[in-house]
């Protein structure tokens, strides 16, 4: 017990919230960016352009179906190849916008495609372009629809920051071990209050995700 | 890029097959556990409800390097000795089991209580109304989306190579490093990892065209 | 039909692998150039390494013996009103970072290995160290002989690993990303020594008490400093601000400073 009061000693508890705010910082830019890039991508793998949605397509497949890992260590390493210096707060945010962005532009597409096609006929029969029928009819309810599962991919993106440790992103998970690494009795209290950490941060965005989902459903 | 894969194919290969190893028990696993987890959460028992959600809810919201790290680090020193390779497949199971069980509950809840009534009025129990009438339903609705948290699987057995868990992303920080093509090495990997994942999200999407015609 | 289409796109996936790694270029900036021009030098530094370069959780900044001389060599190199900055290495990012232009240096307790020498440039040496292993108080394990067919703990990409196979083959090495992970998973009884050099081993022993250096050194490892490979014009200037340093007693004063009276480890031999 005394253990876990040393433990939670302001000084260590400011470095971890210091983490903790990478955590958040890194996952709200990730967040923003990849829900435009879903977008996007999305929107071009559904209306089926001849070549680009084919191509876009599979690159967003191989995309989707590599380890975060993986892309964490391409961006990492392989950016600065093609003259784009990275460093470990730039290279996590680039990994994690192109793979939820990946994983996005899936739930976008398949969110499109669940509205049914005659709001688009009715639409343009009316009068509209295919572009004002997309923005006014058919996405709002497109979206309406996805609200559960992009949120869920949300709270995932929360939780794959702790990948980025192995880059030394000072997140909440880095910035535990280097604590306890340098005192080893401090090894539960600190997986215990990060636990909680991320716990409630992914329980708040999954409990709205919930509610949504029952409001919508 | 033919040399790292010849030089060190041996390397490869014993990644490729402890993360195919890992994956199939944590599938398994995972499975027997999330159809157990979603089968509390929907029986007429509040008990059982509040555990289930409680599973789901701590296995869902804490990333599951943190949950591999406790069963690496803490575990061991305390209950019982587990490798690398064992804390890193029994986190993921748990880790998945709990978006499993989720899946199975929404594939249950989806299907009408009319038929659960129905079963029970023909003289069925619970139980059995449950085994030959819902789940098999629930099952068939579920399989695509069970498809794909199985290729979430695979990827997420990338964290075996923060505990030595001798798998495919572990061999490729070793290899990276002795042979210094980065890069390279990780092209090589991300082949290796797309001939499991790729294959599996295809069928699933084949499948689910095909369920939902 | 539009299947076959997606399988024509295979080969175009490897053609663009193929492309992606051919174009990665080497950096031919003259790099001493660079940092005489900007007054600043960029070193790739340990993070997890007592003694040489830990973070410090009230300040959230790298202390330590290689911190304390790439400030000096800074200095000595580019004179006083140089700066210098640190960016947090591992074992298996370090060469990468630096053939990527992302640092300018290494500084990270990395040993001149043959192998090492021919992707990067060295200086001379800046510290003799060499691989050791530390183990619980009541270990059996005296020296490098008794781990044959024991699971050997070490960080990944560091010369302690090829160490270990080349005097006791039958070793099992497992290996973490940092030295923090290793310790804790040595205390999870992973593995019943954790192998490196023996510098690093007496900073972590110092913190963790229980655990003792054993066996002595079976392996000379001295440290260099890394710079690109070709970047002889970097290794020059380093060189010689090192022997300036040996020289007006800035690098004893630094030994010392984080080495006096360190349990097992011997000054001896590494002051000049």
């Amino acid at each position: 017990m005394e253990t876990f009061i040393h433990a939670y000693s302001w000084v260590d508890i400011r470095f971890l919230l210091q983490g903790l705010w990478v955590t958040i910082y890194v996952s709200l830019i990730s967040i923003a960016l990849s829900f435009v890039v879903g977008l996007i991508l999305g929107l071009i793998r559904y209306t089926k352009i001849k070549y680009v949605s084919a191509i876009v397509g599979f690159i967003i497949d191989i995309i989707r179906n590599l380890p975060l890992l993986l892309i964490i260590f391409f961006t990492y390493f392989g950016l600065p190849q093609l003259g784009i210096v990275t460093n470990p707060t730039t290279a996590s945010i680039a990994a994690l916008v192109i793979f939820e962005g990946a994983m996005l532009a899936e739930i976008v597409r398949s969110g499109i495609g669940s509205v049914d096609p005659g709001q688009m006929e009715g639409a343009r029969s009316n009068g509209m372009s295919y572009g004002q029928a997309m923005y006014h009819v058919v996405m709002p309810q497109a979206l309406n629809h996805m609200i559960p599962a992009l949120l869920a991919q949300f709270v995932s993106l929360v939780k794959d920051t702790s990948l980025a440790t192995i880059i030394v992103l000072p997140e909440l998970l880095y910035n535990a071990q280097i604590i306890y690494s340098q005192n080893t009795t401090y090894l539960i209290p600190m997986y215990v209050i990060i636990a909680i950490m991320y716990f409630v941060v992914c329980f708040c965005l999954s409990t709205i995700a919930n509610y949504l989902q029952k409001k919508y459903n | 890029m033919w040399q790292i894969i010849t030089n060190n194919w041996g390397s490869f290969l014993t990644g490729f097959w402890n993360t195919i190893l890992c994956s199939i028990i944590a599938l398994i696993f995972s499975l027997i556990l999330g159809v157990f987890f979603a089968l509390l959460e929907v029986a007429p028992t509040k008990f059982g409800k509040i555990v289930a959600k409680v599973y789901i809810a701590i296995f869902r919201n804490i990333p599951l390097l943190v949950i591999v790290m406790i069963f690496y680090l803490i575990v061991p020193r305390y209950i019982v000795k587990l490798s690398g390779f064992q804390a890193g497949t029994i986190g993921l199971t748990l880790y998945t089991s709990a978006f499993i069980a989720e899946t199975v509950r929404a594939g249950i809840s989806s299907i009408s209580t009319g038929q659960m009534e129905g079963a029970r009025s023909n003289g069925m129990t619970y139980t059995q109304a449950m085994r030959y009438v819902i789940l098999p339903q629930a099952m068939k609705i579920v399989i695509p989306p069970l498809g794909n948290q199985f290729v979430n699987l695979v990827k997420n057995s990338s964290v075996l190579a923060f505990v030595a868990g001798f798998d495919l992303m572990y061999q490729a920080q070793l290899i990276a490093f002795s042979t210094f093509r980065t890069i390279d090495t990780y092209v090589v990997v991300g082949l290796f990892y797309l001939i499991l994942t790729l294959p599996l999200s295809y069928y699933m999407r084949h499948l689910e065209k095909k369920l939902a015609q | 039909m539009k299947k076959a289409k997606r399988f024509l796109l295979i080969p175009l996936l490897f053609f663009l692998c193929f492309a992606l790694t051919a174009c990665g270029k080497r950096n031919n900036q003259n790099v001493y150039q660079k940092v005489k021009e900007s007054k600043h030098i960029i070193w790739g530094v340990r993070a997890d390494t007592r003694l040489f370069g830990l973070t410090n959780v009230k300040t959230g900044k790298i202390e330590g013996f290689e911190i304390d001389l790439a400030h000096a060599l800074t200095k000595q190199m580019l004179g006083k009103d140089a700066t210098a900055s640190f960016v947090t290495t591992t074992a298996n990012t370090r060469i990468p970072l630096l053939k990527n232009g992302n640092i300018d240096a290494v500084l990270a307790t990395m040993t001149i290995t043959p192998e090492r020498a021919k992707q990067v440039d060295f200086s001379k040496p800046y510290f003799p160290a060499g691989s050791s292993l530390l183990v619980p108080d009541n270990s059996k394990i005296k020296n490098v002989k008794d781990l044959n067919g024991e699971t050997v703990l070490a960080v990944k990409g560091t010369t302690a690993v090829n160490d270990v196979h080349k005097f006791e083959p039958k070793a099992r090495v497992l290996q973490y990303d940092d030295y923090g992970q290793a310790m804790s998973a040595l205390k999870a009884n992973q593995g019943v020594a954790l192998t490196t050099d023996n510098g690093l081993l007496a900073g972590i022993a110092q913190e963790n008490p229980g655990y003792k250096l054993v066996g002595g050194v079976y392996n000379n490892a001295p440290y260099g400093i890394a710079v690109n490979k070709g970047q002889k014009d970097m290794v020059d200037h380093i060189n010689k601000a090192l022997d300036q340093l040996k020289k007006n007693g800035t690098y004893d004063r630094l030994i010392k400073k984080w080495f006096a009276g360190i349990p097992g480890f011997s000054l001896k031999g590494v002051l000049k």
